[in-house]
This record gives structure tokens, C-alpha cells and sequence, in this order.
């Protein structure tokens, strides 16, 4: 469909192109079916019958429509806790991260900033080398930061590679002009800041949250490692502990011994959905930005 | 400069939590050279020499460790790096249009698919009875397959799941070089007659190396820094002789042993290997390609 219309578009090219093309056409179709597939297969799965999965009925489409297994889930103490968590690590971590990186990342864009290369190498260079898993937990460790939220939202808040991104950016697209006629007015590095470069700054700004936002929301490391208590933990641990180490405890309990099986197997799929769907939603819609995002970094950085 | 104090003062939140988290621990790794007793602290401990490398080089686990390290993240390189390029080359031959909008919104979406989803998913595809690869097999009358439990299988299925998650992604910074190609090339060549293929082999590919060699810098400078999280996930008892590699035994022997100075001299040994590796293929590339990461 598409690709012969772009072929019967391009009529003049010779054949040897006019193959090559249905060839790169052919290639790319088959990858978006080898990248969706497993996609659509899962959120089917995940609102069809248990039986119906289990016996292996489900190919493409849902079979027998049922949200059975949302129900269960989020009837469940385990996960209505993870999401909220989720929710607030997310939101707190992602404040505390872009706040963190403009800082850093605007004077590092500024000629006059003394000892703006020495600064950047000492970041870049935690980019290439680190102390390692322990000694970095040590230091959690000594700063009492284990078992508590700031475990998740302060070790890792800064990552260099936003760091360069965002202040490319700053480099690119702040005139230096505007600079200029603002000191002559007498504006301070702050007002500037404030009045200036945030607001021409909102496409950088953008690309920083959702990326800060997609990491903390799909990480699950620091929670493993720096979280004890179960009250504490996010939706990755929640999710890790039921599909990965097959633990379905709290939300099993209610069924009957013959649905329990099934309707284990039905649940992995219903939380697999829930707990990507968040960011594949606002993904289309953002896309672009992360896009932009990954252009200035990549092309100046 | 004191006219710019401000930005000095912003500068200092951030630049603590570099020193902190960051700076502090490597200040910290002196424990791999430490009897780590946690009554006398980090710098209280009796000091030990290299005794902790010796323990971990003449540990039996020593080869078995770096092998697989290098093994999989060699595979990953070799699979996982010409894939991007090769999928940016091909939507860069679609000009413009929906369809290549559509190509490259799908193709990158599974980036955004955590690790945890994306292990979980591995496990419902492959699960021994229910999961879909073996009930296609058995439609097709074949026997069932336990994937996660042959240890055989380990490494390709985490390179070729890593790709499928990733190769979109990667491919954006070569289409952003590829843009970045002057039209004019182009357009010289069009007049010279040359064919799509001879277009992508003599002005697309050269445009792009610059690109491909810092990525292959980059990559290869992550060879021992392969992603712990998935292969820590992926593991089982049964994979266990090929999924061990030195991030998750560092995490088991450190961390649930609590055994923190042996721990701390097998990740400096792996941080080592990692940044010499970096050196080395930053210098190499330097001399070859005129292009270097600095």
C-alpha cells in the first residue's frame, strides 16, 4: 500500500532503485510488525479470558473481553501502593532533577563562568569512571539515606548526559546579544535567568522532564538496593515480585484453587499493561521532543 | 568573575551532589584495598595491599566471570551496533511522509519499556508451558522449549531482546547526521546518474563516520559496564553458568553476602578494564579516523 504508492510516485527511477526501494520498504515493514506485535499481543492478552490465554486462543485480537484482571489488581494493596509511589517518586524526583541540572547546566553554557572547563571535566569525567556499587552505597549508607524515600530521589538525581544536552542547548539558542543588552540594563545573572532564558528555554525544559520522568518511573534498582520496607517500594519492584520471582500472594488469596492458575498467568499481562501504559500514552504525543532532545545533544554536544 | 557570582552560587547544589555521590565513593573504593570491619569504619580498617585482587584473580569464578562478561557484551556490540545504522540508512531512503513518521514513532517506542516490563515480557513469550513462543512451536508440531533454563540460550535471547528494544532509538543520532548531510552531494550525484545504493555507499556512509566512530567508542568504553539490571532479572539457576557476569556478582558477594571489600576490589577491577578500554579505542580511533570522544 504505502510502498507502491511511493514507488508509482517515483516512476522515473531506474529499476535497479525501484528494487531497492520495495526491498527498504519490505525491511521496515516487517520490523514495525516485529516491534508491535509483541505489544498488541500483550494488552489483547491482558483483556481476554484467562481461559483463553491459558489454552493459547489468543493470536492477535482479545478473545472473550473481560477486565477482570484490572479489577483484581487494583483491588490489590501491594500495587495501589506501587503506582502511588510511582506517582510521587516521579513527580518529586523529576522537580528535584531538572532543578538540578539547569543550575549546573546554564553557567557551564556561559563564556564568562570561571572555571566552566574544569567543572566540565569533573562531570564528565563520573560519566567514564565510578567508584562502583559499593563504595556508592556506603555513602547512602553514611548519609542515613537507606530506607527512606530520598533514597530513590537523591543519589541519582544528576545525569551528565542531560547535563551536556541542556547545555548545548543554552549554547545554541540563547542569543548572546540579549545578554549583552540585558546587562547593560543592570539585570542580574538571577533576573536574567528567570526572565530570559527559562522562558526561551521551554523545548529543553520539556525534553528534560520526560526524560527524568521516564527514568524514574521505570527504575527500580536504587529500590532494590537502598528499600526495605514494602510501604516504600515502586511499582517496578511491586511488578518485579510478582512476575519475575512468580510471588502472587495478597491479590490470590480471594480465588478459588481452580481460577488461581490461570488467572495468575492473566494478571502478569494486565500488570505489564498497567504498569507501561502511563508512558506509552503520553509517548506519541512527545515524541518529538524526545527527538529534539536527542538531535541537540547528538549534533553540538 | 565576581560579577557573576550568582552563577557560582547556583553552581554549588550540583556540584555537592557530584562530590557526595560521585567523587565521595571513589574516595570510597580504597576499601578494595581494606579488611572492611564495620566497627572501625572505611578508614579505620587494617589495610591489606592488592590481597583482595589476589582472592578475586585466583578465585575459580575469576574466568568463568570475565568470559561471560566479555562474551556478552562482545555479542551485544557485534549484533546490536550495525543494526541502528543500517535502520537509520534504510528510513533516511524514505523521504519524508507518514509512513516514515509511523516507522520511526513504533521503532522507537519500545525504549520506554522499563526493564522490569521488558524482562517480564521475555518471560511470558518464553515461559516453559504457557508462554507464546512454545505454543507456536507446538501449533507447529515441535517440542516445547525451556528458553530461559538452557543456558546455551541466555545471550542471544538478551542481545536480540536489547535490540529490539533499542535499535530505534540509537538509529535517531544517525538520522540526525544523515540530515546533516550537505544536499548538494546529492544533488551532484544525482546528475552523475548514481543509483540509490551508490548514494548510500558514497555519500550517506562517509557522512555518518564521524558518528559511527564515537558511538563504537562509546559502546565499546561500556563493554564491562553491560547493563547489570536485565542480566541480574534474566537470571535463574539453570542459566546461571552463562548469566554470571562481574556486575551481578559483585551485587550478590557485596551487597547479600555483605562481603564489601572483596566486592569493592572486583568492581574497581571491572571500572579499570572499562576506562582502559575507552582509552585505548578513544586513542586507536584517534590516530585512524581523525575522530575522538576528545
Amino acid at each position: 500500500m504505502a510502498a507502491s504508492a511511493a514507488v508509482s510516485q517515483k516512476i522515473k527511477e531506474s529499476t535497479g532503485d525501484r528494487i531497492f526501494l520495495t526491498v527498504v520498504y519490505t525491511v521496515l515493514i516487517l520490523v514495525v510488525i516485529a516491534v508491535l506485535y509483541p505489544l498488541i499481543f500483550i494488552i489483547s492478552s491482558s483483556i481476554s479470558s484467562p481461559a483463553a490465554v491459558t489454552s493459547g486462543r489468543v493470536w492477535l485480537w482479545p478473545v472473550d473481553i473481560s477486565f477482570k484482571a484490572f479489577k483484581v489488581l487494583f483491588s490489590t494493596h501491594e500495587i495501589v501502593s506501587g503506582y502511588a509511589n510511582s506517582i510521587f517518586y516521579t513527580a518529586a524526583g523529576t522537580l528535584i532533577s531538572v532543578t538540578l541540572t539547569v543550575m549546573i547546566a546554564y553557567p557551564l553554557s556561559r563564556k564568562a563562568f570561571f572555571g566552566r572547563n574544569v567543572l566540565m571535566m569533573v562531570i564528565t569525567f563520573t560519566m567514564i569512571f565510578s567508584g562502583g556499587l559499593i563504595p556508592t552505597y556506603m555513602v547512602v549508607r553514611q548519609m542515613h539515606l537507606i530506607d527512606t524515600r530520598w533514597a530513590l530521589l537523591i543519589p541519582n538525581a544528576i545525569w551528565v548526559w542531560q547535563v551536556i544536552i541542556a547545555r548545548s542547548f543554552f549554547q545554541a539558542s540563547i542569543p548572546e546579544e540579549l545578554l549583552e543588552a540585558s546587562e547593560i540594563d543592570g539585570c542580574s545573572d538571577m533576573r536574567f535567568i528567570r526572565s530570559v532564558v527559562l522562558p526561551l528555554s521551554k523545548p529543553i525544559l520539556a525534553v528534560l522532564v520526560l526524560m527524568y520522568a521516564v527514568g524514574q518511573w521505570n527504575s527500580y534498582f536504587d529500590a532494590l538496593i537502598y528499600l526495605k520496607t514494602a510501604d516504600l517500594f515502586p511499582l517496578q519492584l511491586v511488578l518485579r515480585s510478582i512476575i519475575i520471582q512468580n510471588n502472587s500472594s495478597g491479590a490470590m488469596d480471594a480465588m478459588a484453587m481452580v481460577e488461581r492458575q490461570q488467572m495468575a498467568e492473566l494478571l502478569k499481562y494486565a500488570l505489564i499493561v498497567v504498569a507501561t501504559l502511563p508512558v506509552l500514552v503520553i509517548y506519541p504525543f512527545v515524541q518529538r521532543y524526545f527527538v529534539q532532545g536527542m538531535l541537540v545533544g547528538s549534533v553540538k554536544g | 568573575m565576581l560579577k557573576h557570582w550568582q552563577l557560582h552560587l547556583l553552581v554549588i547544589p550540583p556540584l555537592l551532589f557530584f562530590l557526595i555521590f560521585k567523587y565521595y565513593p571513589m574516595a570510597n573504593a580504597v576499601l578494595a584495598f581494606k579488611d572492611y570491619n564495620v566497627i572501625k569504619g572505611i578508614w579505620g580498617s587494617p589495610w591489606v595491599g592488592f590481597r583482595n585482587f589476589e582472592l578475586f584473580f585466583e578465585n575459580p569464578m575469576f574466568w568463568t566471570l570475565v568470559k561471560n562478561t566479555i562474551l556478552l557484551s562482545g555479542f551485544l556490540l557485534l549484533a546490536g551496533f550495525p543494526i541502528p545504522i543500517l535502520l537509520a540508512l534504510m528510513i533516511n531512503e524514505i523521504r519524508g511522509g507518514r509512513f516514515k513518521r509511523f516507522v520511526q514513532l513504533v521503532s522507537f517506542a519500545p525504549y520506554f519499556i522499563s526493564t522490569v516490563v521488558m524482562v517480564s515480557i521475555i518471560m511470558l513469550f518464553l515461559a516453559p508451558r504457557l508462554g507464546f513462543a512454545n505454543i507456536a512451536l507446538n501449533f507447529f508440531g515441535l517440542e516445547s522449549v525451556n528458553f530461559l533454563g538452557e543456558p546455551g540460550m541466555f545471550r542471544s535471547i538478551y542481545v536480540w531482546s536489547d535490540i529490539w528494544q533499542t535499535a530505534g532509538y540509537s538509529a535517531v543520532i544517525y538520522l540526525a547526521a544523515l540530515a546533516g548531510i550537505d544536499p548538494t552531494l546529492y544533488e551532484a550525484a544525482k546528475v552523475d546518474g548514481a543509483s540509490r545504493f551508490q548514494k548510500i555507499r558514497h555519500i550517506d556512509l562517509p557522512g555518518i563516520v564521524p558518528t559511527i566512530v564515537i558511538i563504537l567508542i562509546l559502546n565499546v568504553g561500556n563493554v564491562m559496564a553491560i547493563g547489570f539490571e536485565k542480566v541480574y532479572l534474566l537470571q535463574n539457576p539453570l542459566n546461571i553458568v552463562n548469566s554470571e557476569i562481574i556486575a551481578t556478582y559483585v551485587y550478590r558477594i557485596g551487597l547479600l553476602n555483605a562481603n564489601y571489600s572483596f566486592a569493592t576490589a572486583v568492581g574497581l577491577f571491572n571500572s579499570l578494564i572499562n576506562l582502559v578500554l575507552l582509552l585505548t579505542v578513544n586513542g586507536l580511533a584517534k590516530r585512524i579516523t581523525n575522530n575522538s570522544i576528545w
